[in-house]
């Protein structure tokens, strides 16, 4: 394997890992908010956070792109703040993974939350828990196969993606050249050996990650 | 200040809630009532699960809810036993009973972890999981978990109803000692004649979320107007003691009603001796069905139980051919159920002296 295989490998790895902390923490509130809000806006937000299983990766990266760069709105705001312009850069690359992973996280974290109802909650609260420490002390723990389903599906979509990075991030060595993309590079140039060797990597990587979660988690249901 | 006020209105399409209650600081207050009657959701609203807008809960003289303040669950010195144990199952026992033992400051405690433990005789499941246990060892653990946060108000919402006969029978010894042991004034939800009848102190009857009878045990079940609503459960229950055991034919003398030195005398009673010691506080139960009066003494008769008693009032019952007539009998009340003939073939009217015949007497706790 060359030295920029194993530098899109690194940087595959480091780009699943941040975008994956990240989901947790900014999908746990939405998933909780969704699982148990009888709001009007339940819906509108349900179907924005779903919207990346349905939509071409080039639709929301295109749309990302325009909105992140220079003249767009999240552009200028990153401009005011003195961080320049996220697109083709490994921070413009998070962002729009978050945005691209977001519903593998939030739906079985949503489904996790459902799934304990609202009496262990009412539980704790005659116990004297707070609703925060309730959160904490009853809800999580109960929740916990539904954020190793997350943590999962989650890292393996953000490995997996390619066309928003190719919108988004470009190609650019150890910046936004991940494993998908260097495949694609690889077949370009008909090295179809080095390709093979990246390709059946992340097969078996797939496939193991998979393998663990059913094992683990054989229901994703709560026990 | 002792003493729970609570007055909540709630009113939607197809149910309503309307009281305002004085109910006691001590004992056992039994609210019982038929599904739909809104006795849950005035525990509910009691504990702050359930909010209404404009309700009033002063509890021991600290106010809970009021125009102006209305604290969450957490900030209520409460305990609550759920229907289902609901146990936390990612929790053994020891940890579910520590829960909340954990988040009440020290001073507070009362109730110690070794006492619930004891008192509920769940000291060999400390280890296990919820998941493991029975139904009755169960809600036996969410009772204790309870305890331990030194609830200023036990509520308990139908902590049987969802266990078998046997298992009822198995917890409800617990709750008589809990209600024994413990100061603590408790609020109990039931839909069964016979849980009131052995653990109420004071009776709290809802129809279709409205408060249709308050009062002490003894009297509120005496009362005509309510056996209606009890059916087959109509009946009296006495409070008293074994002032007598009879070891030839296994007979225990049960003394209720006034003391001894009383001109009316005590009523005795002749129950089955189930091996409680004289001077052991006995609580009896004569369903109104069971009692049946003559106009003269009767001495050769099966009956072991005949007692002079004066006719008080005379009512209907639920079925045209029944009427219900309360009687006092030295200060202790009684109902029979007879039929209208019976009735108008005697002649009884208030005022009238009786005997009256008691098949059984059943001793509960």
């Amino acid at each position: 394997m060359s030295p920029s295989d194993l530098g899109a490998i690194w940087l595959t790895l480091k780009l699943a890992c941040v975008t994956t902390a990240l989901l947790l923490l900014i999908g746990t509130p939405i998933a909780w908010w969704l699982a148990r809000s009888d709001s009007f806006w339940k819906g509108p937000v349900g179907a924005v956070v779903a919207l990346p299983i349905v939509l071409p990766p080039t639709v929301i990266g295109f749309y990302l792109l325009v909105a992140m760069g220079p003249n767009g709105p999240v552009g200028q705001f990153t401009q005011a703040l003195g961080l320049g312009v996220l697109p083709f850069t490994f921070a413009g690359l998070v962002v729009a993974s978050v945005f691209y992973s977001l519903p593998f996280v939030v739906q079985p974290l949503q489904n996790a939350f459902e799934a304990i109802g609202e009496r262990p909650l009412e539980v704790a609260a005659t116990l004297r828990a707070s609703p925060l420490d309730a959160f904490f002390s009853v809800a999580l723990p109960l929740a916990r196969p539904g954020y190793l389903t997350a943590t999962v599906l989650g890292f393996a979509h953000t490995v997996g993606e390619f066309g928003v990075v190719l919108m988004i991030g470009g190609n650019i060595p150890d910046e936004t050249r991940v494993v998908s993309v260097q495949i694609y590079d690889h077949v370009e140039a008909m090295d179809y050996a080095q390709a093979h060797w990246l390709a059946a990597g992340m097969l078996v990587f797939s496939f193991l990650v998979l393998l663990a979660l059913y094992t683990l988690n054989p229901s994703g249901r709560r026990r | 200040m002792s003493g729970i006020r609570a007055r909540f209105k709630l009113d939607y399409p197809g149910f309503s809630l309307d009281v305002d209650l004085h109910l006691p600081g001590v004992g056992v207050t039994t609210l019982f009532g038929h599904s739909g009657s809104g006795k849950t959701t005035l525990l509910r609203c009691v504990a702050g699960l359930r909010h209404v807008a404009g309700g009033e809960l002063v509890v021991n003289g600290e106010v809970w809810q009021d125009a102006d303040t209305c604290l969450p669950p957490h900030r209520r010195s409460i305990g609550y036993v759920f229907q289902e144990a609901s146990l936390f199952p990612h929790l053994d026992i020891r940890r579910n009973l520590e829960y909340g033992l954990k988040r009440v400051p020290e001073a507070r405690r009362r109730v110690g972890l070794e006492h619930a433990i004891e008192l509920l005789g769940i000291g060999h499941l400390l280890k296990r999981k919820p998941d493991s246990l029975s139904g009755g060892e169960r809600q036996r653990v969410g009772i204790a978990r309870a305890l331990v946060v030194s609830p200023d108000i036990l509520l308990m919402d139908e902590p049987l109803a969802a266990l078998d006969l046997a298992r009822k029978q198995e917890i409800l010894p617990y709750l008589e000692r809990l209600h024994d042991d413990l100061e603590i004034p408790v609020l109990y939800v039931s839909h069964a004649p016979d849980e009131v009848a052995r653990l109420a102190d004071h009776l709290v009857v809802l129809e279709r979320g409205k408060v249709v009878a308050s009062g002490g045990l003894t009297e509120t079940l005496a009362r005509l107007d309510l056996p209606i609503r009890l059916g087959e459960d109509a009946g009296v229950v006495l409070d008293g003691e074994v002032a007598e055991i009879d070891a030839d034919w296994h007979l225990a003398r049960v003394r209720v009603g006034l003391p001894e030195s009383h001109p009316g005398g005590p009523v005795n009673l002749w129950v089955r001796d189930s091996g409680h010691p004289v001077g052991h506080r006995a609580r009896v139960r004569i369903l109104a069905r069971d009692v049946s009066v003559a106009l003269d003494r009767h001495d050769d008769s099966s009956i072991l139980n005949t007692l002079s008693a004066t006719v008080v009032e005379v009512a209907e019952d639920s079925h045209p051919a029944l009427s219900l007539v309360r009687m006092d009998v030295a200060g202790a009340p009684l109902v029979a159920r007879l039929t209208r003939r019976s009735v108008s073939g005697l002649g009884l009217l208030p005022g009238k002296l009786v005997w009256a015949q008691i098949k059984a007497v059943a001793l509960i706790g």
